[in-house]
């Protein structure tokens, strides 16, 4: 397939690798994390660890919106759809994410409640559209790569009059995030940087994690071989004692980004002063509310949402998956009392969660290890 | 058939009118609705006795019974429909046993409010799949829901066959060193429903692989009779399948991914939409397990069949405690291929 398999290519992998063998220094540890739960899936489904010398370890970030979401928040939504009837539309990865005592979307669907599982908003619009009569939210989540599309939706919805239609916002942001990492501490020499993020803001808003933190981070698209080239090119930057960002993904990502898009978030979006991530708990400005002119399609202004605290099982390391701080199957509970099929923890459930892509693509390394 | 035209004076106006409670009441609305609708489109002696059972001979040999219950939507697609759809699943889990089908049950749920013309368009459908594999529906039964107590029309058919003496085909019998091939593309049928549903178009629409595989097996058994295990990769696909196998018969799998064939459009909406082909339903293809000395032949005959053309070694069953299927990828490391977690995309057959 034209624009994929040149990225997937076997023998330029292995040519990438060799060169990488070639640069790493024998005595020398590199711990580098990759951001987004895209990039974790890609090493785990192209065995690019596979590839690698031992002493390269790839730590997994927190880059992933449905594992990121906490529990109160989704416990919100569950009691939305069934105390106010509304059809809720929803991506399918959050429908089994657990919210508070376990409860998930998916139950309260079988309970009765009006919850549809759609690919994009513009699908939720279109159920808006065909019930008039009915309130339909749309359960917002996602970094900046997903909220220009609900910035579109919102501004249509208000152009149509579409009273019907409001949006459950979710949508944080990825540079906040980032400095609360490196303001952990933590052992990270480098930043696989986001792929799909950056095409939207481009690769400047990452400065600080080089001129603050000394740290070189390289933005990286999702096919496997941007990341083997983007791990070259941290290689060589470590070595050489450099933190500078640098730009793999040239292909789609900008300096400044994608200007229409952001003016599109601005219109629409103001940042919130505080937002809870699981993991990495309260981050300030770090995530984006509807602003007040659109307050009409805010669900949140239109519904009475009350703030509430879930707990996270107590068994689950979601948090220190997410953080750096422990591999997946460093967790008690990975592949034992959390699976897929019954997941105590949001990162074994998303497409783009740490765990699921060691439990889905890399289980036999860890059953070789006991 | 003239004495029986008395008892409905006016035929069915099959354009218009739609499925009523009648239908199912056991009264003359039902006994019409079969006689013009369903006996027209399936037409073979025994339904003609217009018993409420089937009777006839079975040859020789272990008899082989499988039931599936259809419940797809959208009900037509790109390639085929619930009838066809209908009776290939069953036709297909009688001949993964190694067995040449014999005869087939239709049991229907209908939707008060159907159209007739809906219903007789999958009714010759049926009928067209079964007469081409040379497989009669021979009894059948008719019940109605009340509108939005169904979705238009539920099938569960039942089939029976027999195994010829001396062939034993059973997941259990895969085995450490055997190889593991494929009839062709993965994917076709999931993509195909799954485009028709999201209003996805490509220049090309991407078809089901709907068919019946019991000629093929036929093929395929009598070149390679000791073949060890066959399936068709329906729900959960091609991983799931293997992985299932791979459990019942506590061994092993490694795949190669580069030998397993997948169509450029099934490709690019699994790219698109994040599903990955391994998980998506087939339903015109089989895995096949045999000794690896006889898989060459057992290739060559499948790829002889216009139903195996494409038809591919892409792996060998391994002793591991485990029962993991791994995967060399393209790009040159490994992977797991584990179970499908969750439902993927419901409602595709």
């Amino acid at each position: 397939m034209k624009y994929l398999d040149e990225f997937r290519d076997g023998d330029l992998a292995q040519g990438l690798a060799a060169h990488i063998r070639q640069a790493v220094e024998p005595n020398r540890r590199y711990a580098l994390m990759e951001f987004c739960g895209g990039h974790t899936h890609a090493i785990c489904r192209y065995g690019i660890e596979d590839l690698l010398p031992e002493n390269i370890r790839l730590i997994h970030g927190p880059g992933c919106p449905v594992c990121v979401l906490p529990s109160g928040r989704l416990q919100a939504a569950i009691e939305l759809v069934e105390r106010e009837q509304v059809i809720l539309c929803s991506y399918g990865d959050l429908l089994r994410v657990p919210g508070a005592h376990g409860d998930t979307l998916l139950k309260a669907k079988a309970r009765g409640a009006d919850i549809r599982m759609v690919y994009s908003i513009s699908d939720a619009l279109e159920i808006a559209r065909a019930h008039p009569e009915r309130p339909v939210v749309f359960f917002a989540i996602g970094f900046e790569t997903t909220t220009p599309p609900t910035a579109v939706a919102i501004i249509q919805a208000q152009r149509a009059g579409l009273d019907n239609f409001s949006v459950y916002c979710n949508h944080v942001l990825t540079p906040p995030a980032l400095r609360a990492l490196l303001a952990s501490g933590g052992e990270v020499d480098g930043f696989i940087g986001p792929a799909h993020v950056s095409t939207i803001i481009g690769s400047q808003p990452y400065e600080f994690v080089a001129t603050d933190h000394q740290r070189p981070l390289v933005i990286a698209g999702f096919e496997p071989l941007d990341m083997l080239r983007a791990i070259a090119m941290l290689i060589r930057q470590i070595n050489a004692d450099e933190a500078v960002v640098e730009n793999e993904y040239t292909r789609a990502v900008s300096a400044a980004g994608n200007r229409k898009a952001q003016g599109l978030m601005d219109e629409v979006f103001t940042v919130r002063p505080s937002f809870e991530w699981r993991g990495l708990g309260w981050l300030p400005h770090s995530a984006l509310q509807i602003r007040p002119k659109f307050a009409g399609w805010d669900a949140e202004r239109r519904f009475e949402m009350p703030p509430i605290q879930a707990a996270d099982h107590k068994a689950c390391a979601c948090g220190e998956v997410l953080r750096g701080v422990k591999h997946p199957q460093d967790c008690t509970v990975f592949g034992t009392a959390c699976t897929p099929d019954h997941p105590l923890g949001s990162c074994m459930v998303s497409a783009e969660g740490a765990c699921a892509a060691y439990y889905h693509y890399g289980r036999f390394r860890q059953a070789a290890a006991l | 058939m003239i004495r029986r035209r008395n008892l409905f004076p006016r035929r069915l106006d099959i354009a218009r009118d739609c499925v009523e409670m009648t239908h199912g009441g056991g009264g003359r609305a039902m006994a019409q609705l079969i006689e013009e609708l369903f006996l027209t489109a399936f037409d073979n002696e025994w339904l003609r006795t217009q018993d409420d059972c089937a009777q006839f001979q079975v040859p020789a040999g272990r008899l082989v019974m499988a039931t599936d219950s259809h419940v797809v939507s959208p009900l037509f697609f790109p390639g085929g429909d619930i009838g066809c759809l209908s009776v290939h699943g069953t036709l297909n889990d009688v001949a993964m046993a190694g067995a040449r089908p014999l005869y087939l049950a239709a049991s229907f749920i209908l939707e008060e409010g159907f159209p007739l013309a809906d219903l007789k368009r999958i009714a010759d459908s049926m009928g067209q799949a079964a007469r081409q594999a040379g497989v009669p529906i021979v009894t059948g039964d008719t019940k109605v829901v009340e509108r939005g107590k169904g979705d238009g029309v539920f099938i569960t058919t039942t089939g029976v066959g027999v195994v010829p003496n001396g062939v034993l085909i059973s997941a259990s019998r895969a085995q450490p060193g055997d190889a593991i091939l494929i009839s062709g593309s993965i994917g076709d049928h999931g993509m195909a429903v799954l485009a028709q549903r999201e209003h996805l178009s490509f220049d090309a629409p991407i078809q089901s692989d709907t068919a019946a595989l019991h000629e093929l097996v036929a093929a395929m058994v009598a070149a390679v009779p000791d073949i060890h295990c066959l399936r068709d990769p329906t729900r959960g696909g091609l991983a799931s399948a293997l992985n299932e196998i791979a459990q019942q018969a506590g061994v092993g799998m490694r795949l190669q991914e580069a030998m397993i064939p997948v169509r450029e459009p099934v490709r690019a909406l699994g790219e698109f939409l994040g599903l990955d082909p391994l998980y998506i339903a087939n339903e015109g293809k089989l895995l096949a397990i045999c000794p690896a000395e006889s898989a060459d032949r057992l290739l060559a005959v499948m790829r002889a069949h216009p139903l195996g053309r494409a038809a591919a070694i892409i792996g060998q069953v391994v002793a591991d405690d485990h029962h993991f299927v791994e995967m060399k990828t393209v790009f040159g490391g490994s992977r797991l291929v584990d179970w499908l977690s969750g439902e993927q995309l419901p409602r595709i057959c």
